[in-house]
């Protein structure tokens, strides 16, 4: 049976959702939501996979609250999670400006970002909850941005007509961090959190249909430990780096979430994924990564490509009338601040077209020659130096001479672990948060929205909610590593981890991992069609085939080992990159980071298909039925189970920029 | 449960203080602010040396009187001494210790040297042993003119002259005062540091005044056995 | 390019190291240091070796994770963090030291890669406001003055990466202390812990064998975020203040 020969299932539904009006659910789950007596929490204990925004906040508002909290993260400290990379800022309804905004406007925009392809009760209560994230993190200490009579300062990011992002210049990811982290501080300090850095999550442990631990790996001694609790988050981020080069950190990777899954826990809509546009194009095949620019660039600097293709002259050779700004050109209404999406597919096709400049033809023109002669170089220096000082010490070009080159770059994953209303999984016991889950960002995430929502989650969702999962799970049937269940996950971990040390072949992770990446960016990135996707799903079993013929790790299992953890982490990738060229296959239409050219408006814009795939496509994972019973033959077809979406409050309309 | 900050420990403020690094730092700092006020005034007394034996003697002779009736003979000139032999143990102990930590921090050394800070800073140690040095031979030579060739008390004028006769004593001395300017260059503005009142405007200042009290004073105390070798004073 | 690189090697904390020398080509100027690290690490383990253990992460110079002692400069040649490091900044033929963080407090883990674990515990001795969740004011409650927000960013810019404990001859860890105590103390949020906070931090960051402060400035030339040396004088104000005030 081959792997798209997929099943649909029952629907999937979502149970925790509060009905009646929409402003009053999250309080009305709140009050429904059952709560664990003080004295009984510290009898409860709580794993919380990765110490980013998401998980660094629950965890130390969990052990505020009493429970205690084990927390896991694979770099030398939680205060390194890749949240730290955020640039731009976050999102909250404070309507400080008295420009028009409210909690209903930015739920409004949320969804419609999302292109209506997330739930309305999930997003509601993140525009909500918006409003305490800020409160707490200035609270915390962390130093947003401030005006002159010294209240805090907010800009509009990504296209939005108010004015609601507060910002920590260009770092408020690490400012919020270090504020989560710092808070987690305090609690591992008062010893209410145990704290492992350097300990990767490789399984999780399902008892009687309850997630009960994990298996996790200390990365400096090699030991492969078991560890218990009454309930398990996972908050270990997103999948771009199934794609090579992404804006990801490079150990961000997707084992925890993709071993959940194959435990029972369904994933949904895995190829919701964003690619943004303004990044630093590659420069060669050394690159490891690709770095983001904020993309407020584009606010001032004007995008083009030369007119005709194979035009190798230096940008500033090439006269105004040769040159094509294909964004002003193609949208005269928004030019280049058109959305996302639209600025990175626009990008690819002019490449594909064969005008692309720069090494291997990957980039167009970012041009500020305009602003600078608009505004003097002085006001551009002082709105945008520091990109422009990042930006000059990766290519050696300055961008006040030659206008800059970016690419477009995997950025976000939308979709992720399905989750109900309370952030549980369909693993009963185990939630995900943040970018491991796919709840609030639809088919497409707006700027500044990734760290409200990971914030949220963390401080003020979970907490909530995982009392009530808690209160009806109290602690009276302790699980440990003697259970048969627990002994047989470290046994399939520990054959997992020798069968790749045992196979000593000839290439190396890193040259399996940049194959796949490719082999996605080509044919599920950012345009995707029926045909490139069956030839991905024909390629992907070869290339899995082909790594556990060939793979080659050097040292042992016994120690410090980074090439193991590569690989590893390439076993998950590639179960996943299958299941996400197959939703990519399945879901026939075009909304937001999903672009089927298949699916579009006769002037070559996204098109939707409300009435064939309004719905979260939640899959269920199902084993292998024949070959071999290690992991080189791949999982079976999945199980496809539908939720319904339906819009109360926000009606679906096209999204037109034209 | 949320705990406060640890509020469990309160020593005394010398036990804070002595207790780290950076209150022994302050200890050293203010050690030094110390003898470099003690400093300037010895010099403006030993410049005297230039207006003859008469008036330099008589300067040796008030440093003993000066106070009374109120204080008794000598009594400011002991006062003097045990402010500045507490200021020079506490210096030296502290540099001592931490000077101990610093190389424990550091048990492995790279392989890729590289100078690093600027020389003053890197000869504060050993300038600093050398004036303990220095300072030891300078009160059995000076003060309780154990090793002075002259040794007649109520006469420092000539006991000074007959030491720095030797060529070579006035040599060591030469060379205590350069280690004492460059000690002095680094020692001035990173007490200022350590006392915190520096800051980046304050900077300039700063280290304009280090960088004279440093020549002034080394200039100054160098002037004296360069003029007795040369014959001026005699 | 071609290079000649010497690196550190040491299998495990409690057996020694050497330095291990290989040559590398092929070296493209618009590779960062890692990337070229990477190029090495291919060909080690086709060639049936270990590859070179180093800490790294985002390789956008935020994280913190990269630690390498480059010809004796912590982050390299260059004023940022090794990940940011172009090969550019480096000539064909070029001989490169490549060794990690010195200091009794990061002991070395394997290769290049230490244990900064002793950081996290400055942190968590005070390095906090202490503020449940939800238990916040309005966030414009409190205005702070602007030069004050300003002075608080410069200095929760600090990414801990290490560089001011590898570059100082004392191994001291003082800027890493003084940033985050004056992050803290000068917002009106943090002024209740101000005292508790500077005395506890110093007195941890004593405890984990860091060394004293010199002056020497190298940890302010070293740190790709530009912390200031005055940082430090700034927190011995703290501290002298707090230790008055305890009293």
């Amino acid at each position: 049976m081959a792997f798209s020969d997929y099943e649909t299932g029952d629907p999937v539904v979502d149970e925790k959702a509060p009905g009646g009006p929409i402003a009053e659910r999250w309080d009305t789950r709140r009050f429904q939501a059952k709560l664990v007596n003080p004295a009984n929490r510290r009898k409860q204990s709580v794993l919380v996979v990765g110490t980013g925004l998401a998980g660094g906040a629950a965890g130390a508002t969990l052990a505020e609250q009493g429970y205690h909290v084990v927390q896991f993260c694979y770099q030398d400290s939680p205060r390194r999670a890749h949240s730290i990379a955020a640039q731009g800022g976050i999102n909250a309804a404070k309507n400080y400006r008295n420009d028009g905004d409210s909690v209903h406007r930015l739920f409004y925009d949320t969804v419609k970002g999302g292109d209506f392809r997330s739930r309305e009760s999930n997003v509601h209560r993140l525009a909500q909850v918006s409003v305490e994230i800020i409160d707490q993190c200035v609270a915390q200490g962390v130093p947003f941005a401030r005006e002159y009579g010294g209240l805090l300062d907010t800009r509009s990011f990504g296209g939005v007509q108010v004015s609601r992002t507060f910002y920590a210049r260009g770092q408020t990811g690490q400012q919020l961090l270090l504020g989560a982290y710092q808070a987690l501080s305090r609690q591992i300090a008062a010893g209410n959190v145990e704290m492992h850095p350097r300990t990767e999550m490789l399984d999780l442990i399902v008892v009687d249909g309850r997630a009960r631990g994990i298996v996790a790996r200390d990365l400096v001694s090699g030991r492969i430990a078991t560890y218990f609790g009454d309930a398990v988050v996972l908050a270990s981020g997103g999948y771009g780096n199934v794609f090579y080069l992404s804006t990801n950190a490079m150990n961000s990777n997707a084992t925890a979430v993709w071993r959940a899954h194959r435990r029972g826990a369904y994933f949904a809509n895995p190829c919701f994924t964003q690619i943004h546009p303004t990044c630093i194009p590659r420069t060669g095949d050394h690159q490891s990564k690709l770095t983001l620019m904020s993309e407020s660039l584009r606010n001032d600097g004007r995008i083009w490509v030369p007119k005709v293709k194979g035009d190798l002259r230096p940008a500033r050779e090439i006269p105004e009338d040769e040159r094509d700004y294909y964004l002003e050109r193609i949208y005269p209404a928004f030019g280049n601040l058109v959305p996302r999406d639209i600025a990175s597919r626009a990008a690819k096709n002019v490449c594909d077209e064969g005008r692309g400049v720069g090494p291997g033809g990957q980039g167009v023109y970012l041009d500020f020659a305009d602003a600078i002669g608009r505004m003097g170089r002085a006001k551009v220096e002082e709105k945008y130096g520091n990109l422009f000082d990042m930006y000059e010490r990766i290519t050696a070009e300055n961008p006040y001479e030659v206008p800059m080159r970016i690419y477009p770059a995997v950025h976000y994953t939308m979709g992720g672990l399905w989750v109900d209303y309370d952030l549980q999984t369909t693993v009963p016991g185990l939630f995900a948060i943040g970018e491991a889950n796919f709840s609030d960002h639809g088919a497409n995430r707006l700027g500044a929205s990734a760290l409200m929502q990971g914030l949220a989650d963390g401080y003020f969702v979970l907490p909530s909610t995982i009392n009530d999962y808690l209160a009806r799970h109290p602690h009276d049937d302790a699980v440990d590593a003697g259970h048969p269940q627990a002994a047989a996950v470290v046994r399939q971990t520990e054959e997992r981890l020798a069968r790749l040390l045992a196979v000593d072949g000839d290439r190396t992770p890193d040259s399996f991992h940049r194959e796949i990446g490719e082999l996605m960016w080509e044919f599920c990135g950012m345009a995707r069609t029926e045909s490139g996707l069956r030839k991905a799903l024909e390629r992907i079993p070869e290339i899995r085939a082909e790594f556990w013929r060939r793979i080659k790790v050097p040292g042992s299992g016994e120690e410090f080992n980074q090439s193991l953890e590569k690989a590893n982490r390439i076993v998950d990738y590639l179960e996943l990159a299958e299941l996400m060229c197959l939703d990519a296959l399945h879901r026939g239409e075009s909304c937001g980071g999903h672009f089927r050219e298949e699916s579009q408006t006769p002037d070559g814009e996204a098109a939707r298909r409300d009435e064939e795939f309004s719905y979260a496509a939640a899959w269920e994972y199902r084993a292998a039925g024949d070959g071999p019973k290690d992991e080189s033959g791949g999982p079976g077809a999945p199980v496809l189970h539908k939720e319904d979406l339906v819009f109360e409050y926000v009606h679906p309309t096209q999204r037109s920029y034209a | 449960m949320a705990l406060d900050t640890r509020t469990d420990r309160r020593p005394s403020f010398a036990g804070l203080l002595w207790g780290s690094t950076v209150g022994k730092k302050t200890a050293m700092a203010v050690s030094g602010v110390v003898m470099l006020l003690y400093l300037v005034a010895h010099l403006l007394g030993n410049l005297k040396i230039f207006f003859g034996a008469g008036e330099f003697d008589a300067y040796g002779q008030w440093l003993r009187t000066v106070g009374e009736p109120f204080l008794h003979h000598e009594w400011f000139l002991w006062i003097a001494r045990v402010v500045l032999v507490v200021c020079v143990v506490t210096h030296g102990v502290a540099a001592y210790q931490l000077s101990r930590r610093d190389i424990a921090a550091r048990p492995t050394g790279y392989v890729h040297k590289r100078r690093r800070a600027s020389y003053a800073t890197r000869t504060m140690r050993w300038g600093g042993v050398i004036l303990a040095l220095f300072i030891v031979w300078h009160i059995l030579d000076l003060t309780t003119l154990t090793v002075n060739p002259r040794a007649e008390s109520g006469h420092p004028y000539e006991n000074l002259v007959a030491s720095f006769d030797r060529w070579y004593v006035a040599a060591f001395y030469i060379v205590a005062m350069l280690a004492l300017g460059l000690h002095i260059r680094h020692g001035f503005w990173s007490a200022a540091q350590t006392l915190g009142v520096g800051s980046r405007a304050r900077d300039r200042v700063l280290k304009t005044v280090a960088d004279v009290l440093a020549l002034v004073l080394t200039a100054g105390f160098v002037s004296l056995p360069v003029a007795v070798l040369c014959g001026w004073v005699s | 390019m071609k290079l000649t690189l010497r690196v550190w090697r040491q299998k495990s904390p409690d057996v020694p190291g050497a330095m291990a020398a290989y040559e590398v080509d092929g070296i493209s100027p618009d590779m960062s240091f890692l990337e070229m690290l990477d190029t090495l690490n291919e060909e080690l383990i086709l060639g049936g070796q270990e590859p070179v253990a180093f800490d790294h992460d985002c390789r956008e110079g935020i994280c913190g994770a990269c630690s390498l002692v480059i010809n004796g400069d912590a982050h390299g040649p260059e004023r940022t963090t090794t990940c940011q490091l172009h090969m550019r900044s480096f000539r064909d033929g070029d001989t490169i030291d490549v060794e990690p963080w010195r200091a009794a407090a990061f002991p070395v883990v394997k290769d290049l890669v230490v244990d900064r674990s002793s950081f996290d515990r400055i942190i968590q001795a005070g390095g906090y406001v202490a503020v449940p969740t939800g238990a916040a004011p309005d966030a414009h409650a409190t205005p702070v003055p602007k030069p004050d927000a300003d002075f608080a960013f410069e200095h929760a810019e600090c990414i801990g990466c290490g560089a001011c404990v590898a570059a100082c001859p004392n191994g001291s860890a003082m800027l890493f202390t003084s940033a985050k105590v004056n992050h803290l103390n000068v917002l009106p949020q943090g002024a209740p812990e101000r005292e508790s906070r500077v005395l506890e931090m110093v007195s941890t960051m004593d405890d984990e064998g860091f060394g004293g402060c010199t002056l020497a400035g190298e940890c302010a030339t070293a740190c790709p975020k530009g912390i200031p040396l005055f940082s430090i004088t700034s927190m011995n104000r703290e501290f002298v203040r707090a230790a008055r005030k305890r009293r």
